[in-house]
């Protein structure tokens, strides 16, 4: 698997070493341009932006506009995109960013069809890239790199990396992992869909190498069996690096969708019981609380 | 979207699968027109978009107009897990030999449509025995695939056509109409060696619905519900007293979770999206004021760029103009959070640092 890092980050005799260049798909929309803005205000280097149209021009008098995917690809040879467009164009702009030669593209938009997530999916597997997404709210190496739409102030950096499909819990649980001392080394956002670009597992496998990681928290929720299958993979492998995780949905009505296209309960499919009860038995301690993860994890260090 | 029975089966019945001859209704008097078209003896099935509907009583025998007299009210008056029939079903008796099982779902983890069959079916699926699993890509099932799955079922002659025959047209309907989950269960195989199918499921990836304007006459949705889509909310209605609001569906999830566990009961789920504006706060109010059970708002906001005094601002005009009259429980996190305090002092709006304060405080206030 490509190194997530390695993209991010890169290495210390690259050029661009700790400023990788991103694209913004949409960066001229409302909510592109809000969160491009603010993505440079957190430092990370926006190289370029896309919207078809109006290539030529400058997004805050600074970063050049492209007509398409190919010509800022070509301008910037930059290996990241974050898409922000409308879910139904969703489709087009990963195959541009694809075939364009990105590697790491951010799904953004909320309320795609599984049918495109699923088509973007086999065509990013031809080409050797990861699909973050959709409906994630990013990934970032806090004090580095922010892609996403993420606020900056939950985020500090440090050496817990932390995995969660939903945006706002990822954000809750953070802060409070900052509040108690543990800063992030990373933190991937997985998203609220049915299908999702980067599962659980494959995330785990982005972040379980890193070499002074002190802890991982997982930040699951009804659907699927996404946290199910982690838990298997993280007793398969005897992972023992302290590990905490936090499922929201307990108290969900069964086969009532619960915002998130993903979060449904189908039969006992997806249920909060079967994925305490697997983390359980992988010897993790599941929060009751977002407050708690913080608690649970030093405890869990202290062994 | 989760399809109704009766709706699944018109679905079918267009792609040609067999069924038997059945007929809905809302009304007895709709339903006796039927019962004579149909003759007796036929099954009375409640029409409820969830399962397990068999052993709480909702499918009956029924024999003659006498039965139907009492049996036909009995069923529209059940409830299944809380929900009310929406239709009944009456559709003839069938004389069979066995029954199947078969289905196409979305396989979440595997991120590819999978085929479930047995020659076990009829019960739900976590006890169908003898499971045969196929993974099919993006849904299209080959002629070969499907012989190979009659095949693992033991299936033999017109049979085995049969299920090869259903197989590729449940296929072709959930790539058509973009289906997170069609089954059949049972499948019977009826005595001279046919099959049909008795049951229909059908659940629609609900985010494909702009392409499907087809679909849309199946779409259940209260008023509140509409308009909470029209605004770009997420709401389900729950049976308590305390309206839960949020942004972010894990957030909100979670602030049902911590309530539950502290003894409320939430009157809904409302997740205003990611994001927080006056609009959008005030607007959630709007929504809330029309469910006549609440008895007290809870607001969950992890702010991080939303400014809380915009929140807050949304609280007061709300009051102001006379939108709800119930105490409001918040806690606001993100910026200017001490100015927001200040502007709701001597409102019946009480922030709250934790939420779990916040929670705590609806709780006792509803008990009083």
């Amino acid at each position: 698997m490509t190194d997530i890092f390695e993209l991010l980050k890169g290495n210390p005799n690259d050029a661009d070493y700790k400023k990788k260049g991103v694209i913004v798909q949409g960066i001229t929309g409302a909510y592109g341009s809000l969160h491009a803005k603010q993505m440079m205000a957190y430092g990370t280097n926006v190289v370029a932006g896309v919207t078809p149209g109006k290539g030529g021009q400058k997004f805050e008098e600074t970063v050049p506009i492209y007509n398409s995917m190919q010509e800022a690809v070509d301008g910037t040879h930059a290996k990241i995109s974050i898409i922000f467009v409308p879910a139904k164009f969703f489709l087009g702009a990963a195959k541009d960013a694809l075939n364009a030669g990105i590697k790491l593209l951010v799904a953004i938009p909320e309320h795609v069809p599984i049918r495109d997530t699923m088509e973007a999916l086999e065509l990013a597997k031809q080409k050797g890239a990861i699909i973050i997404g959709p409906n994630t709210p990013g990934i970032m190496i806090p004090e580095l790199i922010k892609i996403g739409i993420m606020p900056s102030m939950p985020f500090k950096a440090g050496k817990i990396a932390v995995l969660s499909k939903s945006g706002t819990l990822l954000y809750e649980i953070s802060d409070a992992l900052t509040n108690a001392g543990f800063g992030q080394s990373i933190t991937i956002g997985i998203g609220g869909d049915p299908v999702n670009g980067t599962r659980l597992i494959d995330a785990f496998e982005m972040v379980k190498d890193i070499s002074d990681l002190e802890g991982l928290v997982i930040v699951g929720e009804i659907g699927g069996d996404s946290e199910e299958m982690l838990a298997q993979k993280i007793m398969d492998l005897g992972f023992k690096k302290p590990t905490v995780a936090y499922i929201a949905g307990r108290a969900a009505p069964k086969e009532k969708r619960m915002g998130h296209a993903g979060a449904i309960v189908m039969g006992t499919y997806g249920s909060a019981e079967s994925k305490v009860s697997m983390f359980n038995k992988a010897n993790i301690p599941v929060a009751k609380r977002p407050a708690e993860v913080p608690v649970l994890l030093a405890g869990k260090m202290q062994k | 979207m989760q399809l109704l029975e009766f709706q699944a089966k018109e679905l079918f019945r267009e792609y040609g699968i067999s069924l038997l001859d059945s007929m809905s209704s809302t009304n007895i008097e709709e339903g006796k027109k039927h019962a004579k078209q149909l003759g007796y003896p036929f099954v009375i099935k409640i029409q409820v978009p969830v399962g397990g509907r068999g052993k709480a009583g909702g499918i009956q025998k029924c024999q003659n107009e006498d039965e139907f007299d009492i049996k036909y009210p009995q069923v529209m008056d059940l409830k299944i897990k809380g929900e009310k029939a929406r239709a009944i079903l009456l559709e003839k008796m069938a004389d069979i030999k066995k029954e199947l099982y078969l289905s196409i779902f979305l396989n979440r983890s595997k991120r590819c449509y999978t085929i479930i069959a047995s020659s076990e079916g009829g019960v739900e699926i976590e006890s169908v025995k003898n499971q045969i699993i196929k993974e099919i890509g993006l849904g299209d099932v080959s002629d070969e695939i499907a012989r190979e799955i009659a095949n693992k079922m033991g299936l033999k002659g017109i049979t085995a056509e049969g299920v090869v025959d259903t197989l590729k047209k449940l296929s072709k309907l959930t790539i058509e109409k973009e289906a997170e989950l069609v089954e059949i269960n049972p499948l019977a195989i009826m005595q001279d060696d046919t099959v049909m199918a008795l049951d229909g499921k059908f659940v629609t990836d609900d985010n494909a619905n702009f392409r499907h304007d087809e679909l849309q006459k199946y779409q259940e949705k209260t008023e509140i519900e509409k308009q909470a889509e029209k605004s770009g909310f997420s709401l389900v209605e729950l049976d308590g007293d305390i309206a839960v609001v949020g942004n972010g569906a894990g957030l909100v999830m979670s602030t049902l979770d911590m309530l539950s566990d502290n003894g409320g009961k939430p009157a809904c789920f409302l997740d205003v999206g990611g994001g927080a504006t006056t609009e959008s706060v005030y607007e959630a109010l709007t929504l809330i004021s029309k469910l006549d059970r609440v008895k007290g708002i809870l607001v969950n906001l992890y702010g991080g760029i939303v400014k809380t005094t915009v929140v807050a601002e949304a609280f007061l005009k709300a009051y102001e103009n006379n939108l709800i009259d119930l105490p409001v429980y918040s806690r606001l996190k993100g910026t200017e959070s001490e100015k927001a305090k200040e502007m709701l002092k001597g409102s019946r709006i009480k922030i709250f640092d934790s939420v779990e304060e916040a929670i705590n405080a609806a709780v006792m206030g509803r008990k009083k």
